[in-house]
């Protein structure tokens, strides 16, 4: 089996995937799988998902030549696949319009989400002002700090915020709480989770929706280049942006390379390098590479960018690294900041703090490379929602205070 | 015949139902752990479920989640349960079911979890986030080592499901009480008894009923519909209630004859 026939009818890529949830949720993932299947052979579902991705979203978005950046660094052709322009800015839409379309399908009233930097709620919310379906996200305190722009856009459009105070604080707790959530009112709540994360057929139905983002890249980058990129790179949380780039160009000769969060760096213990330096388990519905202790008890992860502070993965991205089809690094804090900056100042594109961790890997890569070669990375948001952190952060940098 | 099929046959010829609390193991500490175990044996309970303490206890209200972060911050591990457990055995044959998330399985190693927890004298284990069909190592080793695996139906569960747990678990079938995770309640759920019904028609293995049970009266009438009763917030709530209290070994054992009574009039 080729990779990109995965996932196996269970729902595994190789060892990895399955379905580790509460015998409660067994049937609406059952449920969702073969709505999912029947959608999926339905061309009326496929020319709504459409249109809304075009007028509604903006689609196709554009792949950009970064010329500025590209002499910056002075090596390999840099393309941006503009998912910051998106309609909510970030590439989570996509997923969420193909979610509520679903759930429109197996007609409940009640939409539940998790999120970490706010973008997969906002994204959420959004579909559910415009279907007109009751939403709860559920957002980590810390996180509801760090992006309280998020909170109120959320707010703004008629979803209720609820704040989760348990463990970290963080993206992890918040999909613990909207897991229990989805178990007490399964009857009428789908679950929309934001990445290709949780049990089967989660992973593979949000990469499907997220491969727009691959597709029409590689159709752009064969109009403008009139061939295949070398390298395609993506930051990596959960995995939905970097799979949704990735997936069209499995079965090409194409590196892909996934950048996940280093935080402090990697000897520190605080960071969210999840396939770097996680070993695999089970955690949220799914067997993956996991950040854990020698215990089973897993780990808080740490990321400057609240989208990338998890210590689970999708379990297709655990497959594609230990098949060695995909490779997988990771980029610190201050790496991160610096590429924020960077394309900020030579292309004046404010990325996403999670993006900018993709940025900071080119800046790595770019000026090894041959001047005819071809980098295409992911831009999977913009900044917005980040100024007003890093503001903060490079104060204190400047007054000679650390980052942490 | 195990100690766990030997408990529900032999309560049953004699027309009773099996008592089963559920405690956090290492929730406040492990002596107290194995102290409760062996005063709730002697105040009336049948069987024992004892909680291992995980990060991101997806099935669990506050309460337990409570108690595994307590259980946690003492550095509890699925290590020193299993030896707990061998220490335990030393003054009472009372089963014992380990309730687990995966992940602290895995971990430890599937083949050599199974063989320890039965040398250390655990009778079966229930891992509230593992559905059959993931579960086919854990049944394999499990079968290998004589532990009972312990799968769970759901008021969400169709025929077919149901049908499919019944095949593959062993000691009983747990029953959960309602659509939603652990913690106490004020009322058994809608619906609990035609669910019982539905159920028993699809098995003849002993049902134990949990999640929401809370109170003397409600384990009665838990009881007219099941094999066995499940209590665990409302135990864990006594315990947090009594916290640092010299009595609180025996103001726990007291609830637990409570709710024997409220079972055997039940
Ligand atoms: C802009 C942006 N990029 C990336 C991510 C990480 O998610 P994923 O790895 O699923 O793409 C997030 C998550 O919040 C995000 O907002």
């Amino acid at each position: 089996m080729t990779a990109i026939t995965l996932p196996d009818r269970r729902g595994h890529f190789g060892i990895f995937g399955g379905r580790y949830v509460p015998e409660t949720l067994m049937t609406a993932l059952n449920e969702l799988l073969e709505v999912y299947g029947e959608a999926k052979r339905d061309p009326d579902f496929e020319e709504e998902f459409r249109y809304f991705l075009r007028d509604y979203v903006g689609r196709p978005s554009p792949l950009y030549y970064a010329e500025r950046l590209t002499q910056a660094l002075g090596g390999a052709r840099i393309y941006l696949k503009r998912e910051d322009l998106n309609h909510t800015g970030a590439h989570k839409i996509n997923n969420t319009v193909g979610q509520i379309l679903l759930t429109r399908r197996m007609k409940k009233p009640r939409v539940i989400a998790e999120t970490g930097a706010g973008q997969h709620g906002v994204a959420t919310a959004t579909v559910a002002a415009r279907f007109g379906v009751e939403c709860d996200v559920y957002m980590g305190s810390e996180d509801m700090e760090r992006q309280a722009l998020n909170v109120f856009r959320m707010r703004l459009m008629g979803s209720r915020v609820i704040a989760v105070d348990a463990g970290s604080r963080t993206l992890k707790d918040a999909l613990n709480e909207a897991l229990r959530d989805w178990a007490t009112n399964v009857r009428h709540t789908h679950y929309i989770i934001g990445s290709v994360a949780g049990p089967h057929p989660f992973p593979m139905l949000v990469r499907d929706f997220q491969s727009v983002i691959g597709r029409e890249a590689r159709e752009q980058v064969l109009e403008k280049e009139g061939r295949l990129p070398d390298v395609l790179v993506a930051c990596v949380g959960g995995g939905s942006n970097a799979i949704g780039l990735f997936h069209p160009f499995l079965d090409d000769g194409v590196r892909l390379v996934g950048v996940e969060g280093a935080g402090h760096g990697l000897d520190t213990g605080m960071h969210a390098a999840t396939l770097g330096l996680g070993t695999p388990g089970v955690l949220h519905g799914a067997m993956s590479y996991t950040g854990q202790d020698e215990n089973g008890q897993i780990q808080v992860a740490h990321s400057i960018s609240a989208g990338l502070d998890y210590p689970g993965v999708g379990p297709e991205h655990s497959y594609l690294k230990d098949s060695g089809r995909a490779e997988y690094v990771s980029v610190t804090d201050d790496e991160a900041l610096e590429a924020f900056e960077l394309l900020s100042r030579v292309e004046g594109i404010i990325p996403a703090l999670e993006s900018a961790h993709a940025i900071a890997h080119i800046a790595r890569i770019a000026p090894g490379m041959d001047r005819e070669e071809v980098i295409v990375a992911g831009l999977s948001g913009r900044g917005d929602k980040d100024v007003e952190q890093v503001d903060g952060l490079l104060a204190r940098k400047g007054s000679g205070e650390s980052t942490e | 015949m195990n100690r766990i099929e030997e408990t529900f046959s032999s309560l049953k010829s004699a027309g009773r139902k099996a008592l089963i609390p559920y405690i956090m193991a290492g929730d406040p500490d492990l002596e107290t752990t194995a102290a409760l175990v062996i005063e709730m044996d002697r105040r009336g309970a049948d069987l024992v479920e004892l909680g291992v303490p995980f990060s991101d206890p997806i099935a669990d209200g506050p309460t337990i989640q409570r108690a595994a972060l307590r259980a946690l911050d003492r550095g509890t591990t699925l290590r020193s349960i299993v030896e707990t457990v061998a220490s335990i055995r030393e003054q009472t044959v009372i089963p014992i079911v380990l309730m687990t998330y995966f992940n602290p399985v895995l971990a430890y190693g599937i083949g050599d979890f199974c063989r320890d927890a039965a040398r250390a004298g655990v009778d079966g284990l229930i891992v509230p986030d593992l559905p059959p069909e993931e579960g086919v190592d854990l049944s394999g080793a499990c079968r290998r080592h004589g532990l009972d695996v312990v799968f769970l139906v759901a008021p969400t569960s169709t025929s077919a499901r149901i049908e499919l747990v019944n095949s593959h678990t062993t000691g009983f079938v747990y029953c959960v009480s309602l659509t939603g995770v652990t913690g106490a309640r004020g009322e058994l759920a809608d619906g609990v008894d035609a669910f019982m019904s539905q159920v028993r028609s699809h098995t003849d293995r002993p049902l134990g009923l949990g999640f929401g049970i809370s109170s003397p009266k409600q384990a009665g009438e838990a009881a007219r519909l099941a094999d066995g009763v499940i209590v665990g917030s409302a135990i864990i709530n006594e315990m947090e209630a009594r916290t640092g209290e010299p009595d609180m070994l025996r103001s726990v054992g007291e609830y637990v004859a409570s709710l024997r009574t409220g079972i055997d009039a039940g």
